[in-house]
């Protein structure tokens, strides 16, 4: 399955630091994963574990301070001309969390829309503009007319949408979407979804999907990486991480879901990983396949034991 | 089963005054709460569910009032309560309120050992001395989980976690020593696993301290965890009203199978999601038939001309729908939400 997969996106032993010296602190330690081209990449975990600045050190918000970012067979962390700097700009767009604070207030919805335009394509005709200003909108299932309104018209669900709609705008084939729908009401949480599929299915893009909730990404992501204190833990293909989660930590995510189901969410146990069950002190963990496509942070002691829980599934 | 009945809300009619025009927000709603439940109340944004809750504790915004109806607690009439003097004795004292954003809730200013010892001293003023108030706050810090009460209770706000700061906002609600506690929204702005220990905790404190609880909440997967009876509310009214089983196991309401049917853990991979239809109606003129008629795909015709009345299911289960009636066409709950009884924890 893999070898026939292209990579788009090459996250080698990935550090984040932020401030130097005593007051440092290491976000990021160590992470790798590849994304493949016209996927959605899950990337969970709860909130302080580092998910969302791992998005930002691709989108080059961050300063990486150890390993590389490889992005079609190029380097984009660190240091890189100022062509490639431009091409990446256009190529990896983001959809941010919170549609209320992520629009300019005093902007209207042509000028939100069509910010990355004026500034990545400085002669362009103002028609020419304005139409790709309609289509971008029309695209995310918005009316024209709404370019010359402001955000406070909109409601949640139409804001998200002006955000996908100035991604869009781009043509981008990479988007990073940090936790898009966390904030949205249940039902309308399902359109934004949705849509993002279809753009998906009809612009054959790749999606780095953040969220913390593993319900919404179990229904539309392809693989997930369960991330905690800034290591990724586990990593596999979506059914096989939900069938069989090894991980003690994806398995206290996993057991946080709320079920639809009364008698069997009142008798519920959930699961509090407690990070002290690994002895890492002699066995120092390593980054291990522990069957096809299937990642796991283990040392030998508990590899062993993954791989009999494995065997008694099978 | 007679249970007794804590806080009686009858023909609640609550209005807003917006730029000249009357937008009705609570539309004829009616609800027992019984002493010692935990009763959730359900819906998307919009319907209503925190103005309907806010008018037990006086806290409408300036322009919204109550029109008619009642709100009897223990015999006394509520909606009557003029002076911000008549609410004081009813705010925090027996009826408390945790927030949704944990982030603006607390003052940031103050230690929250300082807010949680400022509730003490206003609700319960046997306590005397500095040292008997601040083992008291400890007790309740120990109590919503907190440890290490003795050092945490130097510290500001900005040095708590989301989960932490609701733990603080439920103690400072506890210290209120109130009867029931409304929980708006509790969890939302919280990881899975940060809200699980919540509800957890929720559940816990309201053995302890013998609490009624209403929560507001628009996810369902919470419903399950935490509730024994549920109302669904839609444009401003009580749609269903029923308990936990009953409304997740035998929903009759179509916009409660429409809810039901919007969860993410029911989605199937590769298909989409299943999404409701428009928008809820617009409040300001008045409604007529079924408010949910427009956005449902199998709506009967006189649900656009006559407001159905409350059907009665089962002694606890009512639901306003005229699918119920016995003329009505037999229609079947869609496929995805029937067997919400086998579903087992997700896999």
């Amino acid at each position: 399955m893999s070898a026939e997969k292209e990579v788009l996106l090459d996250v080698k032993d990935l550090q984040v630091t932020f401030g130097n010296g005593k007051k440092s602190f290491e976000a990021v330690h160590g992470v790798n994963f590849q994304v493949y081209k016209g996927e959605t990449f899950g990337l969970v975990g709860e909130s302080g574990s580092g998910k969302t600045t791992i998005g930002r050190a691709i989108m080059r918000i961050y300063p990486v301070s150890g390993g590389e970012i490889i992005y079609k067979g190029k380097r984009i962390s660190g240091k890189i001309s100022k062509q490639l700097d431009k091409q990446m700009i256009q190529e990896i767009q983001m959809i941010f969390q919170d549609p209320m604070a992520s629009l300019n207030e005093r902007a209207k919805v042509d000028y939100i829309v069509s910010e990355g335009l004026l500034n990545t394509h400085k002669h362009m005709k103002k028609e020419e503009r304005m139409e790709r200003v309609h289509q971008a909108l029309a695209d995310v299932g918005l009316l024209p007319e709404f370019a010359s309104r402001f955000p406070h018209e909109f409601s949640g669900g139409q804001r998200q949408r002006i955000g996908i709609a100035r991604a869009l705008i781009m043509e981008p084939s990479f988007i990073i979407a940090d936790e898009p729908i966390s904030a949205l009401d249940v039902s309308i949480r399902a359109q934004v979804l949705n849509l993002l599929a279809k753009l998906q299915k009809e612009r054959g893009l790749t999606y780095l999907f953040i969220a913390h909730d593993l319900s919404v990404m179990r229904f539309i992501s392809d693989r997930i990486a369960v991330i905690e204190h800034g290591k990724i833990v586990e990593l596999a293909p979506t059914e096989k991480l939900f069938e069989h989660p090894l991980h003690p930590y994806t398995q206290a995510l996993l057991s946080a879901i709320p079920t639809p189901n009364p008698d069997v969410e009142k008798n519920k146990k959930v699961l509090v990983y407690d990070e002290s069950v690994h002895d890492y002190s002699v066995d120092k963990p390593s980054w291990i396949e522990i069957e096809p496509e299937h990642y796991i942070l283990a040392n030998k002691k508990e590899e062993e034991e993954y791989r009999k829980t494995l065997e008694q599934h099978s | 089963m007679k249970q007794e009945v804590i806080l009686a809300v009858k023909d609640l009619n609550v209005k807003f005054s917006l730029r000249g025009q009357v937008l009705h927000a609570i539309r004829n709603v009616s609800l027992d709460i019984y002493k010692g439940e935990s009763l959730a109340i359900v819906g998307e944004s919009g319907s209503g569910k925190s103005v309907f809750t806010k008018t037990f504790m006086g806290l409408l915004d300036g322009n919204g009032f109550i029109d008619s109806g009642e709100i009897l607690y223990y015999g006394k009439d509520l909606a009557k309560n003029r002076s911000e003097k008549d609410w004081k004795n009813i705010r925090g004292k027996e009826i408390a309120m945790v927030m949704q954003d944990p982030m603006t809730s607390l003052n940031p200013l103050k230690t929250i050992g300082a807010q949680i010892a400022e509730a003490i001293r206003m609700h319960q003023p046997e306590i005397k001395g500095k040292e008997a108030i601040k083992k008291q706050v400890c007790a309740y810090l120990e109590d919503v989980g907190i440890q290490d009460p003795e050092r945490r209770y130097k510290q500001y706000p900005h040095e708590f976690s989301g989960g932490m700061r609701q733990r603080v906002v439920i103690a400072i609600a506890l210290a209120c020593k109130p009867k029931i506690l409304i929980c708006d929204e509790p969890t939302t702005a919280l990881d899975v696993t940060i809200q699980a220990q919540i509800l957890g905790l929720l559940k816990e404190l309201k053995q302890k301290y013998d609490l009624t609880i209403v929560f507001i909440t628009h996810d369902l997967g919470v419903v399950a965890n935490i509730a024994d009876r549920v109302a669904v509310m839609y444009a401003g009214d009580i749609i269903e009203l029923g308990t936990c089983r009953e409304i997740f196991f035998d929903p009759k309401h179509p916009y409660t199978w429409a809810l039901l049917s919007s969860l993410p853990q029911l989605g199937e991979k590769g298909e989409n999601l299943f999404t409701i239809k428009g928008t809820p109606p617009s409040l300001f003129k008045a409604i007529q038939g079924d408010a949910f008629a427009p956005r449902n795909p199998r709506a009967l015709k006189i649900d656009f001309i006559e407001e159905p009345p409350y059907f009665k299911v089962t002694e606890t289960h009512k639901a306003k729908t005229w699918l119920l009636d016995p003329r009505a066409p037999k229609v079947e709950p869609p496929e995805a939400i029937r067997n919400l009884k086998n579903l087992e924890v997700l896999k």
